[in-house]
């Protein structure tokens, strides 16, 4: 047994040096699961943005926008069978890059202990979300099989939440290997567990990423049609 | 997922009770072959020699089963653990820091799995790693092997010999050849008796530019033999054939696969750092294996045994147009990093260059680091404008090699990424800041190894331009210098 082990970024497995300081002698120290160099990679959402789905509106021409919505969010609230399902969504980081890499390495290579990185942010946010219930974005059965592990499912586990699996999903094809009219036309793809009483239940969904947000509204539909409160949502990136 | 032991055979189970995890299992039984079982031969071919998991396979786990039950697959756990410590079945890793674990919804359990090899495809507690223990596929032989019809020079031809030796006898052999020896048709003969005895060949290299430059020479070379060419997305994964040639790091789906391992370029990276890679050329030979190691530069261990008699090993102390290799020059240019902050060359640096540029011969110039020869560009520059610089994370790395193929660039600046596997056939090669770390033996061996490539070119300068000599510079002029000695004395070099 070493006395202070290493430890390695998660990302880049290089051993995290700390700064030590009469601080990290007498207070108990955070875990830590990146290198700084690591961290500084990932851009959090800040500043202005869309009122619906959180996405910066900084990056967005002024003809894209109306006021503090995006012309996507208008779009679906312009939409009578997709107007006020989904109040909010709220996303953490931009999806650049870096973040498309560390995410498809967690995902598809399933390298599950990356939600750990996400776990401090995550577990920030969901404190100041007013809800009743964590409800990840499930998978079906056979992707649920193949890839081991349900990405949303162990955000909020990692994050110290429980999660309510209040939805099963119907196997379809890859959501990735859509284009958005597809996605947004694609019937029910969710069905309801029957067992949990969501009537006036505020909820929060979980994902890992916001992309056109039709996953995230049919699952707000599906939720609200059977009587929840109010649906927002939480993804990783946007 | 989960495995039933029950009455001495395993079988896959999706219920929690009676079953485990694989790792969990203490001895993994293997049925006897059963010969009236009529096997699927895609699957034969599929899984010779290999170690995969489910997800690489397109076969029902059904079918698996069915020949495992027959005694024609084989399950291993995926990841083994001993003494209570896990180790990757697949990699080789033991580390800690490398695994870690998930709530598995294979298995139900929290699964520990390897993230060393999880580019790969996941290995995990709960992974059974698939193998063949059915009849082997049959080569059918052409009448003729080797194609080839050229001619090996003396010091070759030796060094075939012992090539030939040693994969008919399941020895190790290294063969220590110089840059520009041409260690590839050293290989010939050996390869051609090999796949007569119907045995199978793995050609390995650490660097993916080497499988691609080898296989269409080796596909000229045996015209008539099917050659699998292996690197990460290469379209061939599947393939079986008698004669492969693939990166170190496909070898890790491999398992007691080839009779004769030839491992190119072993002191090339990322061989030489990662573990994972030599762990993975071991489980790739059969236990009754020959393995053929080449390298112009040896390290020093290598070196010292097979001066103590420890390993084996032969030379090719020189180059097949029978002229001795450059020998480096030093040369001594001050605080040379100090010139570049005020956008200066030190003057034999300059003159060294400008003499060259004016008499258009081309050279190649290596820098230790990025960003001091992204400094010296813009001053060299000024010489000619056409001059360019190369570096591994370059995107027109491809082009600008040609381009200096072509001769269409006067002068390339680069890094180490250039030390190896590139040949121009009339240039010389200048060293800046031939002190510094990066520039080890081998590196300084295999730069020096650039020059006097050609028959028609032998000779070229090789200079090291340093701030204080190195113990690493000497000892590669020593090498060199030694290797052109034995080169005379076996009279392999015309003097």
């Amino acid at each position: 047994m070493k006395l202070f082990p290493n430890v390695y970024c998660l990302i880049c497995h290089e051993i995290i040096l700390n700064p030590i300081g009469w601080g990290s002698i007498f207070s108990e120290e955070k875990e830590q699961f990146l290198c700084k160099t690591c961290e500084m990679r990932f851009e959090i959402i800040e500043g202005e943005t869309c009122q619906i789905c959180g996405r910066m509106l900084r990056y967005l021409g002024e003809n894209f926008r109306k006021g503090e919505l995006c012309n996507d969010c208008i779009r679906w609230e312009e939409d009578d069978q997709w107007s006020g399902y989904l109040e909010r969504n709220h996303s953490l980081f931009l999806y650049n890059d870096f973040l498309k890499e560390v995410l498809a390495t967690y995902k598809f290579r399933g390298d599950y202990v990356l939600a750990k990185i996400f776990a401090d942010y995550l577990k920030d946010c969901m404190r100041k979300i007013k809800t009743d219930l964590f409800v990840p974005i499930p998978l079906s059965e056979e992707r649920l099989y193949e890839r081991g592990f349900n990405q949303a499912e162990a955000l909020i586990i990692e994050s110290g939440f429980t999660p309510s699996r209040l939805l099963t999903r119907v196997h379809s094809e890859k959501q990735s290997k859509k284009s958005r009219m597809e996605r947004i036309h694609i019937l029910q793809v969710f069905q309801i567990n029957p067992q949990v009483e969501i009537k006036g239940r505020d909820i929060l969904l979980i994902d890992d990423i916001y992309t056109t947000g039709s996953t995230l509204r049919h699952a707000a539909k599906l939720l609200k049609d059977s009587g929840a409160e109010r649906i927002q949502s939480l993804t990783l990136a946007r | 997922m989960r495995f039933r032991l029950q009455s001495n055979i395993l079988s896959p189970q999706r219920d929690i009770k009676n079953s485990l995890p694989i790792s969990q299992i203490h001895t993994i039984p293997q049925p006897l072959a059963n010969p009236n079982f009529l096997f699927n031969p895609d699957i034969q071919l599929l899984l010779t020699g290999k170690q995969l998991i489910l997800d690489d396979l397109p076969f029902t786990l059904e079918e698996i089963q069915k020949h495992y039950e027959n005694g024609y697959v084989t399950y291993r756990k995926g990841i083994e653990y001993i003494r209570n410590r896990p180790a990757c079945s697949r990699c080789g890793n033991k580390e800690e820091n490398w695994f870690a674990q998930f709530p598995c919804s294979r298995c139900g359990e929290l699964c520990l799995y390897c993230r060393k090899c999880l580019m790969m495809g996941r290995i995990s507690a709960c992974t059974p790693l698939i193998g063949w223990s059915g009849p082997q596929p049959v080569h059918t032989l052409p009448e003729t092997i080797l194609g080839w019809k050229g001619r090996l020079s003396d010091g070759q031809q030796t060094a075939s010999n012992y090539v030939v030796e040693a994969v008919n006898n399941n020895n190790e052999l290294l063969v220590w050849a110089v840059c520009g020896a041409g260690k590839t048709e050293v290989l010939f003969a050996a390869i051609e008796s090999a796949l007569a005895s119907e045995k199978r060949i793995c050609i390995a290299t650490p660097r993916t530019d080497v499988v691609l430059e080898l296989t269409p020479r080796l596909k000229a070379a045996f015209p008539r033999i099917t050659v699998a060419s292996l690197y990460g997305g290469s379209e061939e994964r599947h393939l079986y054939a008698p004669l492969t040639i693939a990166t170190t790091h496909q070898l890790l789906r491999f398992y007691q696969a080839f009779d004769t391992l030839i491992l190119d370029e072993v002191d090339a990276f990322p061989y030489t750092v990662e573990e994972s890679l030599q762990y993975a050329a071991v489980q790739a030979r059969k236990p009754e294996s020959a393995m053929i190691y080449l390298t112009a530069t040896p390290n020093e261990k290598w070196q010292k045994e097979c001066r103590t008699g420890k390993r084996a090993f032969t030379t090719i102390p020189a180059r097949f147009h029978r002229h001795p290799l450059p020998v480096p020059r030093f040369t001594w240019c001050g605080n040379w990093q100090k010139h570049l902050k005020k956008d200066k060359l030190p003057a034999n640096v300059f003159h060294w260059i400008k003499e060259r540029l004016q008499t258009q011969k081309q050279s190649l110039v290596f820098f230790p680091h990025i960003s001091l020869m992204e400094k010296a560009l813009p001053i060299l520059r000024q010489l000619a404008p056409d001059i360019e610089a190369v570096h591994a994370e370059d995107p027109d790395r491809k082009e600008k090699v040609q381009k200096m193929r072509n001769k269409e660039i006067p002068l390339l600046l680069t890094t180490t990424i250039l030390e190896r596997g590139v040949t121009f056939p009339n240039i010389d090669v200048a060293v800046i800041g031939a002190e510094d770390d990066i520039f080890t033996e081998s590196a300084l061996v295999q730069i020096s190894g650039r020059a006097g490539r050609s028959k028609d070119y032998p000779n070229g300068v090789v200079t090291y331009f340093h701030y204080g000599k190195t113990e690493a510079m000497l000892r590669a002029r020593k090498q060199i210098t030694a290797m052109n000695k034995e080169g005379v004395r076996r009279g392999l070099i015309d003097t």
